[in-house]
């Protein structure tokens, strides 16, 4: 891969609509400077032959546990509500979704 | 009795248990050490009064006989496990105000075995750092020459400096790629990370699932192997947790390492290292050769591919793990006008620059049509290092290397992100293979600051780490104390 600029405005705004962190026009320039800084350090990967090679996704070398499926825990509402900005006869609020 | 700071936990516990003085009494030490160490920035939030009321129930346990395995040791937490009833921030503002209804698994192990929580110690915001700088509370400062303003480390800066400033007897922490190793350098303590699967995850705050783990941060080896002895175990609520046998690591501590092998990679030296840090890895050396083990000079090539696959590997699985920080069920929220304006109002204002950049980095390389050239080739070379690390374990039974290139360095001086990132070049390939690694300190540098060394060695053999790090310790014989101290 090149070492010209991988995220440009354009990127950088898609990925702030996608993680919902919104791009100000006056950081930009750094932000997007310091993102494409990681990206070509991260890119010397490509140096590394991984012809062949699974990836590894955990360390664990067991699979996952599977268990019984009964019920050995819950009535939470409260708890599970404790800590909500708000909240209205047990249940989340959130701003109005439909019209 | 003189000063209580002084002793270790195992001291303590044996001097508790002759009733030298009472559990009340060591708490209260602390709590003032704690208001002494202000300054330093390293509580978050501190529960006295819980305190103090833990350490009447200790007190009647020694008076009855029926203590457990660390009762009425006081300890510090650090804020990325979640505490009952206590606020728990992850030095983040977006979880200001987050009172858990539940306990981790690892600090609840530590309560029912008697030990005393004095508060939530501050890392950086949601442990993604090297220097503390991140933490939403400011700075923490490093009790090494305190009046020079240099950073603990981080993440876990605020417990290694707690441990340094005798202002806990021992701290948790946790480690996604040495933020438990290298702090412990910088600070003059000792840290351990156990192999992945060891403690279990179940309350920590997730930053990246695959590499995150708990583990102590204690003055000694010997408290290192107590306090990992009740924090680790076979947890069900922790899907990748361990259900192997957990041994009894301080009974077994004291064992020869004559004959045992060790590795010294050639790797581990990168640029701008400093003579005083190479000169601790000879003394250590010399130390292992003294007692009787083999050294033996290795080659792990891939070393250098540690950090940009930490890069890749450690955003990705933040950039997931923070999606649920949406103002909805927890923490802040900044409203807005529709749903999606509110989710962005509250990261916006609650994440900082940093914990920003790793999701946006983590969002790139998950992102359709990035995701095989970056997040699946960094998984593939991710196994590559794992089977190197395989391979080498068949030649030698534990590695030796520097836990960081440099000492602990002054808060503000490192601007440039990649300087900052290369603090862990030395931890994050043990991270990123599972395997276990202990920092402990060896000797001081020209500007009296503290070097570590760090050991690492076969999934699973905590024991055998700190075995070796007790040698190692026995011989650098580190006494020296910070000036930032509580006395």
């Amino acid at each position: 891969m090149s070492n010209k600029s991988k995220i440009d405005l354009e990127t950088l705004k898609k990925l702030g609509k996608l993680s919902r962190i919104p791009i100000d026009e006056k950081g930009s320039n750094e932000l997007m400077k310091d993102l494409n800084e990681i990206i070509g350090f991260i890119e010397q990967l490509n140096e590394v032959d991984t012809e062949s090679v699974n990836p590894l996704s955990s360390v664990t070398g067991h699979n996952l546990p599977i268990r019984e499926d009964v019920v050995d825990d819950g009535n939470k509402n409260n708890d599970v509500l404790e800590n909500a900005p708000e909240k209205k006869s047990g249940y989340f609020v959130v701003p109005k979704v439909i019209e | 009795m003189s000063n209580l700071l002084q002793f270790s936990i195992s001291e303590a516990l044996s001097l508790l248990e002759k009733k030298e003085f009472s559990t009340k009494e060591l708490v209260d030490t602390y709590i003032n050490a704690i208001e002494k160490t202000k300054d330093l920035n390293m509580y978050l939030t501190t529960c006295f009064d819980q305190a103090l009321e833990q350490a009447k129930i200790s007190d009647q346990n020694y008076l009855n006989g029926s203590q457990r395995f660390l009762e009425g040791i006081p300890l510090g937490v650090k804020d990325m496990f979640c505490t009952k009833g206590i606020e728990t921030t992850a030095s983040s503002k977006i979880l200001k105000k987050f009172i858990p209804t539940y306990e981790s698994t690892v600090t609840q192990n530590l309560w029912n075995q008697g030990a005393i929580n004095l508060g939530k110690l501050s890392c950086d915001e949601f442990a993604m750092g090297s220097s503390n700088e991140t933490a939403a509370k400011g700075d923490v400062i490093n009790p090494w020459n305190f009046e020079e303003k240099r950073t603990p480390g981080g993440s876990s800066g605020g417990s290694a400096a707690a441990v340094a400033a005798k202002a806990a007897l021992a701290a948790t922490g946790t480690d996604t790629g040495g933020s438990i190793r290298q702090p412990a350098a910088f600070c003059g303590v000792v840290g351990l990370k156990p192999t992945y699967g060891r403690c279990s995850r179940w309350g920590i705050v997730a930053f990246a699932s695959s590499l995150d783990q708990a583990g102590p941060i204690t003055r000694n080896v010997s408290d290192a192997a107590l306090m990992l002895q009740v924090m680790c175990g076979y947890d069900p609520k922790d899907s990748t947790s361990s259900n192997k046998n957990v041994p009894n690591f301080y009974n077994d501590l004291g064992k020869s390492i004559k004959g045992i092998k060790i590795g010294i990679p050639e790797e581990y030296n990168s640029d701008g290292i400093s003579s005083d840090i190479l000169n601790a890895k000879d003394m250590t050396i010399n130390f292992l050769k003294e007692n009787g083990a083999e050294i033996i000079p290795v080659k792990l090539p891939l070393t250098k591919y540690s950090l940009p696959v930490y890069y890749i590997v450690a955003p990705a699985e933040a950039s997931s793990n923070l999606a649920r920080y949406d103002g909805v069920r927890y923490g802040a929220r900044i409203g807005g006008n529709s749903l999606d304006e509110m989710y962005e109002n509250t990261r916006n204002l609650g994440f900082g620059d940093e914990v920003k950049r790793r999701i946006m980095i983590g969002t790139y390389v998950l992102s359709s049509g990035y995701y095989d050239a970056y997040y699946l080739k960094a998984q593939k070379v991710r196994r590559l290092i794992k089977n190197e690390f395989t391979e080498i374990f068949k030649q030698v039974d534990y590695l030796v290397t520097p836990t960081t290139p440099t000492t602990a360095f002054k808060l503000g001086s490192t601007q440039d992100l990649l300087t900052m990132y290369l603090n862990d070049v030395f931890t994050v390939p043990a991270s990123l293979a599972g395997i276990p690694g202990i920092s402990i300190p060896i000797k001081l540098d020209n500007n009296k600051l503290p070097v570590g060394i760090q050991i690492l060695g076969k999934d699973f053999d905590e024991q055998g780490l700190l075995n070796v790090a007790n040698v190692i310790e026995s011989c650098a014989s580190f006494k020296d104390t910070p000036n930032g101290v509580a006395s």
